[in-house]
């Protein structure tokens, strides 16, 4: 889950520095680059092991199922009788180059997994930061021009509704209303049936439905991709809209007690107009580094999304791997949430360290 | 300038003092209701979580809400009202577990990790930092299928909901008290300790440990909150508990998404409803514990709270 509040500490760079000075910017990347294998590792290695603590893939899969001499011989051909620190070591081996095992019930490599559904997981996060955007950061203006009074107040209380309406709660509301009352929007899926075998049908695609409909030139199939976007979109972009309005409330408040902003107000110029115009530009460099921290819980929000709107991507995947109880699978979408994670985390240090000079070891 | 202040200063401290008050009565007007609700469920709810049928014959499925059900009944033919009341106990129980179970070992280990320092302390604070980094949600769903096996079994479900809800926050207490404990053990008071002769483990427990916990109520209802959030996104996800060992929120949410699709809004709407309550509660009382807690803020809304308190009296709200 998203954590409700952020406040990046001197994170507003002041504009006549000039950038980063160059002194020890790139010890510092190379060093924040590094890290990420141990960050991977440790989640990567945790997951395997905590999995094998319930005993091998084959047996969750199948135990029950097949007679003892068909799971031993399928257990042995899948290499899963081997000692346990081999099959680690090979696990992390394959993992290094690539090679995610396959999965146990329907027998493909888990990279095609990955790579099928990704692209889904990626159209909808984005969407998703979106909306995040168009909402948060103007409502967070709101707030700060109307600082401590009613629609302050109000938009406080949104920000933390946001935060304790689970994201597939609100996502079940807006089917309900917008959906099955209104008909309005179409209830699951990321697109009509015929779109989707007509976008399948293209030459090139990029699994990405927005840009496969745009490139095919149809506007009908572009107006139902973005038809069934935006309920998904909504449900997990207010989960993130919440966190952002309350960052760029607190940031512009710092910012709107500047001698520079005072100058502007005691000209006479307008609490909204203050806000837009004079505070809001270093106010707003944190809101890149807070949306990439966002990217953990936006994950974790997306299983939960697709899986209420029947968005095929790979969080809706991850919950079918888990009740067939196909562990190479889950170990594979797992490890690359890890991996995306830390190499989001590592960007959003170089954005910092690019915007403030100070950011340094 | 000053004009600016005296027209907009009074309004800003009178509002500002009545929002925070609001929130605070809000929040633990909230909090009790849960609390009561599931204290009380067995004799609000008019049925068990798991009955299907009253003395005679079945209370049927998607029933309407009407006299003889309230809120309608599900589509397995549970009474929605009752397991949403039945639900709050399940809650309840959660995040106490869920505290427990993270509390301990988190404070336990920040403290060792923070006094001793060294490699124990790299190697833990690696670990967390790593998991920390990580949506809690999965760290769930892969501790659930460990604990469980990846069957729902009915004595092990609250129990793996609890450990799976834990793992995540272990970390998070791990780093507030050890941060706290970097900081304590270098006051005055720590060395005349070990000056006098006090053993390490008495240092820790005695001087350390009580002066680094202070900050703890505060997470805790931020971690009431996650756990409710974590244990329902489980359930949605089909892996919290079976229907017939406790009435769990998240659960029922997972059921309704198919009467959502037909029009059927009693299923849906009255288990969402708990957890959004159950969570705004215990997160204003948080926010409002945190605003007291915050002498910065406590300056701006409360030195003049005598003259704020009169006008708000004069009966302006807005």
């Amino acid at each position: 889950m998203t954590t409700l509040t952020h406040e990046v500490p001197g994170a507003a760079a002041d504009p006549d520095d000039g950038g980063p000075t160059g002194q020890g910017l790139v010890p510092y990347l190379v060093v924040r680059f590094l890290l990420i294998v141990p960050t991977v590792l440790v989640l990567v290695s945790l997951v395997f092991f905590l999995m094998r603590l319930t005993g091998d893939p084959i047996t969750a899969a199948f135990g029950g199922r097949l007679t003892p001499d068909q799971l031993h011989a399928k257990l042995h051909q899948a290499g899963y009788d081997r000692p346990l620190l081999t099959q680690y070591l090979d696990y992390l081996r394959g993992l290094a180059t690539g090679d995610f095992g396959r999965t146990v019930t329907d027998n493909q490599p888990v990279t095609h997994v990955l790579g099928t559904y990704g692209a889904a997981t990626a159209e909808l996060a984005c969407y998703a930061l979106l909306v995040a955007l168009l909402v948060g950061v103007p409502l967070g203006m709101v707030a700060a021009a109307h600082r401590d009074r009613a629609p302050d107040a109000g938009l406080r209380l949104f920000a933390i509704l946001t935060y304790a309406t689970p994201v597939f709660f609100v996502g079940l509301l807006l089917k309900l209303v917008f959906a099955i009352r209104l008909g309005w929007l179409p209830s699951s899926g990321r697109a009509s049936t015929d779109v989707q075998l007509f976008l399948q049908d293209q030459s090139s695609t990029t699994g990405v439905y927005l840009i496969d409909a745009l490139r095919s030139g149809d506007g009908t199939a572009v107006g139902d991709v973005l038809r069934h976007a935006v309920l998904p979109g909504v449900a997990l972009g207010l989960l993130v809209a919440g966190v952002l309005l309350r960052l760029v409330r607190t940031n512009l408040i710092g910012t709107l007690s500047a001698d520079y902003v005072e100058a502007a107000r005691s000209r006479g110029v307008a609490p909204l107009r203050l806000v837009t115009h004079h505070a809001a530009r270093p106010a707003l460099i944190p809101v890149v580094t807070v949306l990439g921290l966002q990217v953990a819980g936006l994950l974790g929000g997306a299983v939960l999304t697709e899986t209420t709107f029947e968005w095929k991507g790979l969080g809706y995947q991850l919950a079918h791997y888990l009740t067939v109880r196909d562990f190479p699978a889950v170990q594979g979408i797992v490890a690359l949430f890890a991996v995306v994670v830390a190499v989001t985390n590592f960007l959003v240090d170089v954005v910092a360290a690019l915007i403030d000079p100070r950011v340094r070891y | 300038m000053a004009l600016v202040l005296v027209r907009r200063l009074p309004l800003r401290l009178r509002t500002g003092a009545g929002v925070q008050r609001a929130l605070l009565l809000t929040g633990a007007a909230l909090t009790a209701l849960f609390v009561l609700t599931a204290a009380l469920g067995p004799l609000l709810a008019p049925h068990g979580y798991a009955q299907l049928q009253h003395g005679h014959g079945l209370f049927g499925s998607q029933q309407h809400p009407g006299a003889a059900h309230p809120l309608g009944t599900t589509i397995a033919g549970y009474d929605v009202l009752s397991r949403t009341v039945w639900g709050a106990r399940t809650a309840l129980l959660i995040i106490l577990a869920a505290l427990l179970l993270s509390v301990v070992p988190g404070t336990v280990l920040g403290l060792a990790s923070g006094y001793l320092g060294g490699r124990l302390d790299r190697l833990l604070v690696g670990l967390a930092d790593a998991l920390y980094a990580f949506p809690p949600l999965l760290l769930a769903i892969v501790m659930s299928l460990v604990i469980s096996g990846g069957r729902s079994s009915p004595v092990g479900g609250l129990g793996a909901a609890a450990c799976s809800v834990a793992v995540s926050f272990v970390p998070q207490y791990f780093r507030v008290v050890r941060a706290e404990v970097i900081r304590v053990k270098a006051e005055p008071f720590v060395d005349a300790a070990r000056v006098i002769g006090a053993g390490p483990w008495r240092i820790m427990t005695r001087h350390v440990l009580r002066n680094s916990v202070r900050t703890l109520p505060l997470i805790f209802t931020i971690n009431a909150s996650e756990a409710i959030l974590t244990l329902a996104g489980l359930g949605f996800l089909g892996f919290g508990i079976e229907p017939n060992s406790a009435a769990e929120w998240g659960y029922d949410l997972n059921r309704s998404v198919a009467d959502v699709t037909s029009g059927i809004w009693w299923t849906a709407v009255p288990p969402g409803l708990g957890i959004v309550l159950t969570v705004l509660g215990t997160t204003l009382l948080g926010e409002s514990l945190t605003d007291l807690a915050d002498p910065r803020l406590r300056r701006r809304t409360g030195a003049p709270a005598p003259a704020t308190e009169k006008t708000e009296k004069g009966g302006d709200d807005d």
